[in-house]
């Protein structure tokens, strides 16, 4: 029998611990989220963008192989060369043979969570590789050795004391120093000395056009752009999932990305890369790792839709509770909880359920996923798939069974006593979660069954 | 063992692919603002950017001069190489490392949020926008269009090899929201708007 | 018009003064309202859990209840969320039963504002209410618009709310922000789940509440396990019990 996870819960319990701690991570998100809604409103077009977003999405996903292929065909035109991945395992090796190739142990990366999906940098790492990651976050989490907890924010779980700590460590800059200003400014002086001496760059990946063969990469901080026009060899590595079919689409992509990731009106620098500059090699690496499996599950391939703003983790109540190492899943909150399962169903069976199906996170979505509605189908196939705790799977029929018979919910349920003794949010005894920090109401003296039958008997359908 | 994957994995997209259905068409959106220098020049400041309007490339060397004085400036765009005096000889881009400021005439830029669009043919070296401490970007008022649609429209299916969206000066807030200037790119944005 | 009364089974058990006023409310409108003696639950705990497999004797029964009547009414949004949603029948030929249910069932708030269309109330509470938006009434039934969508404002429990006599409704500074009840989610996540909470009772007592109210009693048993914990005064009230009070 498949041994069931429930880490969620668990690293949420700790993550709560500390409560002014957590207070200070949901306020810090909610502003994130406040900024996104502000910024939505500037535009009466919104909710317009968002459907043109999905539907341009939805023929992306109807005719993937043949943008694949035409892709392909025009990156090859422009001189760059593409590269197939079956899976994380193939994409690191591709990665490897290139840089063998180059004779090359360093490298700078921008931020890409397809590398983060496939573990790239352990892998690296382990090969006796150096990976610098320069965007500051990623470099911060990178410093403090843990993944990042946000794809848009990687470090959204750090306190500048820590980061100054880090960099004190790391970089040497003074003891008890936490200036934003100054920590930023020590990081920019430490990655413009790897900027200017890899001969290797890694990005990730935006958007990438069938049309016309090239691929766009959004950031803020400009470290897309400085690590690939500096180094020699570019390596851009994607999802198959990140084509759109022609450029003008970006139109619509580039208006709703950051509004809804930061409430910033577009990144610092959308950068469009076509061809390797002349004596530039320009690498692309096209990844699969079970993306094709989930264009497959109907209920499911809407998640492919994804643009990765990181929107449904600000808005996300839980997420914003619980800190996204919460998820153990390289993209966390409501999107990493539809996609990881699809990865692997034993290790993340517990995280459709770290959700109150809220639905804010759909809401949100910029490509209209359907997201809260897939955790609840999720729920069902992990179910049935066997990943239920047998505790909860007994009381569920217990459950299901007194529900279908009226005579014996009559008789178990004389107000509240059935309730108290097998409802799994109202078990009368201490032992249960309810009563850790809430009370249970004081059961009344009687049902409104039995009101209603001394009151309103001859209205009564027996 | 490449040639594998590739045929494996199209071959699983196509059989997994959902019914099609056909791209729907991007409507003309009107937007609540008419004047376009002006709303560019107002998106530019929020996030960062200072605009000044010029009526000449002499006036615009005044001002970096008043801005910068001594210090490196390199400029690809043709009308300002006269009048700025760069001192530079570079053999690739690494050269710029230390440039103090990089000046840079654009084609078109957009008015709903101030990003400016550039291709490697106004660049002469890729990295010269991010590399240099500080970045001027010139741009003609008549060339600034409504909204990211129109800038697309604009741009068509022109040929390339690099091209990008700038809009303000590098920024960050990793660091607990704090938004910083400066992260690796440039750390002030200048605009002049040069109307002729 | 007759209408079927379907009270969820923690309000029979545990909030009969819900499921008193709605019935009332409905009277008092004119309407004739039975209430089937045979129905329990609707199913959803263990559809949520990833159990709907195990929910078809709960919708026979449901559908046994409220196949002859002409709208169902419910005071839990989530409930009849769930039984629009997530209703249907063990055999094709019973399907049109299922898909009638589907279509006429109401959370009552919506029911008095879009079938009933009342306009005014004989009511009075003269408190400081907060109105707790519940997600599954909100963003699932679309009873009030989302702060996340681009669109006009609207709330129907607001609206009628807005009926009662010297009822104050307070403004929160996260209008509809989701209160971590979640059905089995209190207690498999009982950590995020009271913390939620937590953060919901705190926003409608920082802005002065003295009742907080909403169109579902689950969300609002759980913010009163928070309360009663905390000792608090304040208390949670159906709005059915608003709605039909002459305070």
């Amino acid at each position: 029998m498949p041994k069931t996870i429930a880490e969620h819960p668990a690293l949420a319990d700790k993550f709560n611990q500390d409560e002014e701690r957590v207070n200070w991570h949901d306020q810090t998100l909610w502003w994130v989220r406040a900024k996104r809604d502000k910024a939505a409103h500037t535009l009466p077009e919104w909710e317009e963008l968002r459907n043109l977003a999905s539907q341009i999405k939805h023929n992306v996903l109807a005719n993937l192989s043949e943008y694949l292929i035409q892709f392909e065909e025009n990156a090859l035109k422009n001189g760059i060369q593409v590269h197939w991945a079956a899976d994380a395992q193939e994409h690191n090796a591709i990665v490897k043979s290139i840089l063998q190739k180059q004779g090359v142990s360093q490298l700078v990366k921008s931020k890409s969570m397809l590398t983060e999906e496939c573990h790239l940098n352990e892998y690296l790492q382990q090969e006796g590789i150096e990976v610098i990651d320069t965007d500051l976050g990623e470099r911060i989490v990178q410093l403090a050795e843990e993944p990042p907890s946000h794809i848009v924010l990687p470090c959204i779980h750090k306190k500048k004391e820590e980061i100054g700590e880090l960099f004190h460590l790391h970089l040497g800059t003074p003891a008890g120093n936490a200036d934003p200003d100054f920590l930023t400014a020590a990081a920019r002086l430490h990655l413009r000395e790897k900027f200017l001496t890899r001969k290797i760059a890694i990005t990730g990946v935006n958007f990438a056009i069938a049309e016309t063969g090239e691929f766009v990469v959004c950031t803020n901080e400009g470290n897309a752009d400085m690590g690939a026009h500096l180094a020699e060899v570019h390596i851009a590595c994607m999802g198959i999932e990140k084509l759109i079919p022609l450029r003008r689409h970006l139109g619509v992509f580039l208006r709703l990305l950051t509004r809804s990731a930061t409430g910033q009106p577009i990144t610092t620098y959308s950068s469009h890369f076509k061809k390797p500059r002349p004596g530039q090699e320009m690498h692309i690496v096209l990844v699969d790792n079970g993306r094709s499996r989930q264009l497959g599950r109907k209920d499911f391939r809407n998640s492919l839709k994804c643009i990765r703003c990181g929107a449904c983790m600000n808005t996300c109540p839980v997420y914003r509770r619980s800190g996204g190492h919460s998820y153990h899943n390289a993209i966390a909150g409501p999107i990493g909880s539809i996609l990881a399962p699809n990865l692997n169903m034993k290790d993340y069976a517990d995280l459709p359920f770290a959700s109150t199906l809220c639905g804010s996170c759909t809401n949100v979505c910029p490509v209209k996923i359907d997201i809260h509605d897939q955790l609840y189908k999720w729920r069902q196939v992990l179910v049935q798939e066997g990943y239920a705790p047998a505790a909860k799977k007994a009381a569920m029929q217990g459950m299901a069974f007194t529900f279908s018979h009226p005579a014996f919910y009559r008789m178990a349920g004389k107000t509240g006593k059935w309730f108290m003794k097998t409802t799994p949010f109202v078990i009368n005894n201490n032992l249960n979660p309810w009563f850790k920090q809430r009370d249970m109401p004081e059961p009344p003296k009687e049902s409104f069954h039995d009101w209603y039958k001394k009151n309103r008997q001859q209205n009564g359908h027996a | 063992m490449v040639m594998h994957s590739r045929e494996k994995i199209l071959d699983a997209v196509k059989r997994n692919q959902p019914e099609n259905t056909s791209l729907p068409a991007i409507p003309f959106f009107e937007q609540p603002f008419t004047d376009l220098a002006q709303k560019f020049s107002e998106v530019v400041q929020a996030i960062g950017g200072e605009v000044h309007p010029v009526s000449s490339y002499a006036q615009i060397n005044t001002i970096l001069k008043e801005e910068f004085g001594n210090k490196t400036i390199f400029t690809s765009a043709k009308e300002l190489t006269e009048l700025v005096d760069t001192g530079i000889t570079y053999a690739n881009a690494h050269a710029f490392a230390d440039l103090e400021l990089a000046v840079v005439e654009a084609h078109l830029a957009v008015a709903e949020n101030g990003a400016v669009w550039v291709t490697e043919d106004l660049l002469q070296e890729r990295a010269l926008p991010f590399i240099a401490q500080h970045l001027a970007l010139i741009i003609h008022p008549e060339n600034i269009v409504p909204t990211m649609h129109d800038a697309y429209a604009k741009i068509g299916t022109l040929d390339y090899g690099f091209a990008t969206f700038i809009a303000g000066p590098s920024k960050t807030a990793d660091i607990e929201q704090s938004l910083v200037l400066g992260a690796h790119g440039p750390k002030s944005l200048l605009v002049f708007l040069l109307t002729k | 018009m007759t209408i079927g009364l379907f009270i969820p089974c923690y309000v029979d058990q545990f909030y009969p003064k819900a499921a008193i006023a709605t019935l009332e409310l409905l009277e008092k409108q004119g309407l004739q309202v039975v209430y089937p003696f045979n129905q329990t639950c609707c199913g959803q705990p263990m559809a949520n859990s990833g159990f709907a497999h195990l929910t078809q004797g709960c919708n026979n029964l449901f559908m046994q209840n409220f196949k002859d009547v002409d709208y169902i009414v419910s005071p839990s949004g989530s409930c009849v969320l769930h039984i629009k949603d997530h209703l249907h029948a063990e055999n094709a030929a019973d399907e049109p039963v299922a898909h009638h249910i589907r279509k006429r069932i109401y959370e009552l708030t919506e029911f008095l504002t879009d079938i009933l269309k009342i306009e005014n109330l004989k009511a009075r509470f003269p408190y400081k209410v907060g109105m707790h938006q519940s997600c599954h009434g909100q963003r699932g039934l679309k009873i009030s618009q989302m702060s996340e969508l681009v669109a006009e404002p609207f709330s129907k429990p607001e609206k009628l709310l807005r009926m009662v006599e010297d009822l104050e409704l307070i403004e929160l500074s996260r209008k509809d922000e989701c209160c971590g009840f979640g059905g089995t989610f209190c207690v498999t996540e009982e950590a995020i789940s009271a913390k939620m909470g937590k953060d919901r009772v705190k926003d409608h007592l920082e802005h002065g509440a003295e009742f907080i109210t909403g169109a579902d009693m689950s969300c609002l048993m759980h913010l009163e396990g928070i309360l009663r914990r905390q000792k608090s005064k304040v208390q949670v009230k159906h709005i059915a019990e608003i709605l039909n009070s002459y305070a």
